[in-house]
């Protein structure tokens, strides 16, 4: 199969911009992705992205320039970024493009999202008594597994605390202040056992990748970060998922997380103890520690000794979520995806400052995780 | 809320499947086990146990939360495990989300417009 490398990645500025669209935060990333890899728009082939609900992506060529390439719109939750990027890799492997662009962006309101019980194929009734609500589902998931496995409240608090103390170091963040365990754990409760601070907060920014072929990524001056692989997968039966009326089948609920993360490490060659540098879908803190394991890096309830030794930290033996995660950076659904790969292609360059993963990382990980159950991962390499 | 026929709208309805047995809540025009379209429609059962629970502390948007007449206030949402093989997201009844711990025995006291369990009596065995 034909080699696909990343060759650029950009960011928009995440968090409140007042006055600023979701698209233009999109061209931004863009630009900056097309800096990064010393092309020019006219450079690119083919072109995918989307946004929950910011507008469509292939309106963006209004102000890229109409250039008359193939724009797809992707429009697949908080898989948006992950299905834009395999659809990227796969018109460079089928040889429709040398060079293609995957987007995502998104500028969220303030507070919980509202979505509408009848665009997920529920009664009204839901949403009516409460229910259309998706931080229960993790309060949920999370007071079970905690009980379960032995995972305790101050592991929650620890990894916010990280995700804090990450997004300090980041200066694309948008929580740029420490917070202590302590004030963490002390803070509202929004859905037990997770308080205001163990949650990201809908959010607004853009990302963007540019992938390519072989022999564009070995032109001179370029720095390719290679796409070992990249898995998308919906649930499979049994699975326990937002805004799910009944988890069906018995014993423990089947796991897409588990499902994509396999398929991308099978599909690499790589196993999770090689992993250097991963980026784990953090809606909240509880989702961090569970996908630690569902990804297959720890066996369940090992995350407590795991975390409390601090080897999920900038410095330790599998650093996670070095840019401070979707809880420092905000969750603007579309641009989630590409921003942790923009993140562990700046790691695996040597280029993330203050955040650095010491000891030159080779092999990086991202994983995100949505409703109504999907997952996309990407193992990468340098 | 007296005006209310509870009683008349349980049990709660499900299906099962003809070609698998699997059992889905709502009531299902296909099997997500197997993919068969045959699902026979089934009574839920009133009891079940709790399997897993969070409380919804903040008042959620309206539309489309409609809140009590009184206000809102916080209230536990969980999963029911039902006899039958399915688990049912439902409203629970407590006093103290503590009582909910260590999946303790609730009875349905209305389906509409979600399932709603309240503690069930002790039973004498």
């Amino acid at each position: 199969m034909t080699d696909v490398s990343i060759i650029g990645a950009g960011l928009s500025p995440f968090g409140r911009q007042p006055g600023i669209s979701g698209r233009e935060m999109a061209v931004t990333a863009i630009r900056t992705a097309l800096d990064d890899a010393k092309l020019a728009w006219q450079d690119v082939q083919v072109a995918f992205g989307g946004s929950d609900g910011a507008g469509l992506a292939d309106t963006l060529v209004a102000d890229l320039g109409l250039t008359g390439i193939p724009f797809t719109n992707v429009k697949n939750g908080c898989a948006t970024g992950g299905s834009a990027l395999v659809s990227a890799i796969n018109a460079i492997r089928s040889g429709q493009a040398q060079v293609a662009l995957a987007v995502g962006f998104d500028k969220h309101p303030r507070g919980a999202f509202d979505p509408r019980p009848e665009e997920w194929g529920l009664d009204a009734g839901f949403g009516e008594a409460g229910l259309m609500v998706t931080t229960q589902f993790f309060g949920i998931k999370i007071a079970r597994y905690m009980r379960e496995h032995g995972i305790s409240e101050r592991t929650l608090a620890r990894v916010a605390a990280k995700a804090y103390r990450n997004g300090v170091l980041n200066p694309n963040a948008w929580r740029r202040e420490a917070i202590s365990e302590d004030t963490i754990l002390a803070a509202d409760m929004v859905n037990d056992p997770l308080t205001r601070y163990m949650f990201c907060s809908p959010g607004e920014g853009g990302a963007a990748v540019i992938v390519a072929s072989e022999d564009v990524a070995r032109e001179a001056g370029r720095r390719p970060v290679q796409l070992l692989s990249v898995a998308a997968r919906t649930r499979q039966f049994g699975s326990f998922e937002v805004f799910a009326p009944a988890i069906q089948g018995t014993g423990t609920p089947s796991s897409v997380s588990a499902d994509a993360s396999a398929a991308a490490f099978a599909a690499a060659g790589v196993r999770p103890d090689e992993i250097d540098v991963a980026q784990l879908q953090d809606t909240e803190s509880g989702a961090e520690v569970m996908h630690l394991a569902e990804c297959g890096f720890v066996e369940h309830g090992d995350q407590e000794e795991l975390i409390a030794a601090g080897e999920t930290e900038i410095g330790g033996e599998l650093p996670v979520n070095t840019d401070g995660g979707c809880i420092a950076n905000g969750e603007p659904i579309g641009a989630s995806g590409l921003r942790q790969v923009h993140e562990v292609v700046t790691q695996l360059r040597g280029e993330a400052g203050d955040r650095q993963v010491p000891g030159s990382p080779r092999l990086g990980f991202t994983h995100v995780y949505g409703a109504p159950g999907i997952s996309a991962c990407t193992v990468l390499g340098v | 809320m007296t005006e209310m026929p509870t009683v008349d709208l349980l049990p709660l309805k499900g299906s099962r499947c003809d070609q698998c047995d699997n059992v889905a809540y709502p009531v299902s025009r296909g099997c997500q086990r197997c993919g068969a379209e045959a699902m026979r429609p089934i009574d839920l059962g009133r009891r079940g146990t709790v399997w897993g629970f969070t409380v919804q502390r903040f008042a959620p948007k309206s539309p489309p939360y409609v809140p009590p007449a009184e206000g809102f206030t916080p209230f536990a949402v969980g999963y029911v495990e039902l006899p039958e093989g399915v688990k049912v997201e439902a409203i629970l009844d407590c006093d103290d989300p503590v009582e909910l711990e260590g999946q303790v025995a609730v009875e349905l006291v209305a389906t509409h417009p979600v399932p709603r369990f309240a503690l069930a009596p002790t039973q004498e065995s």
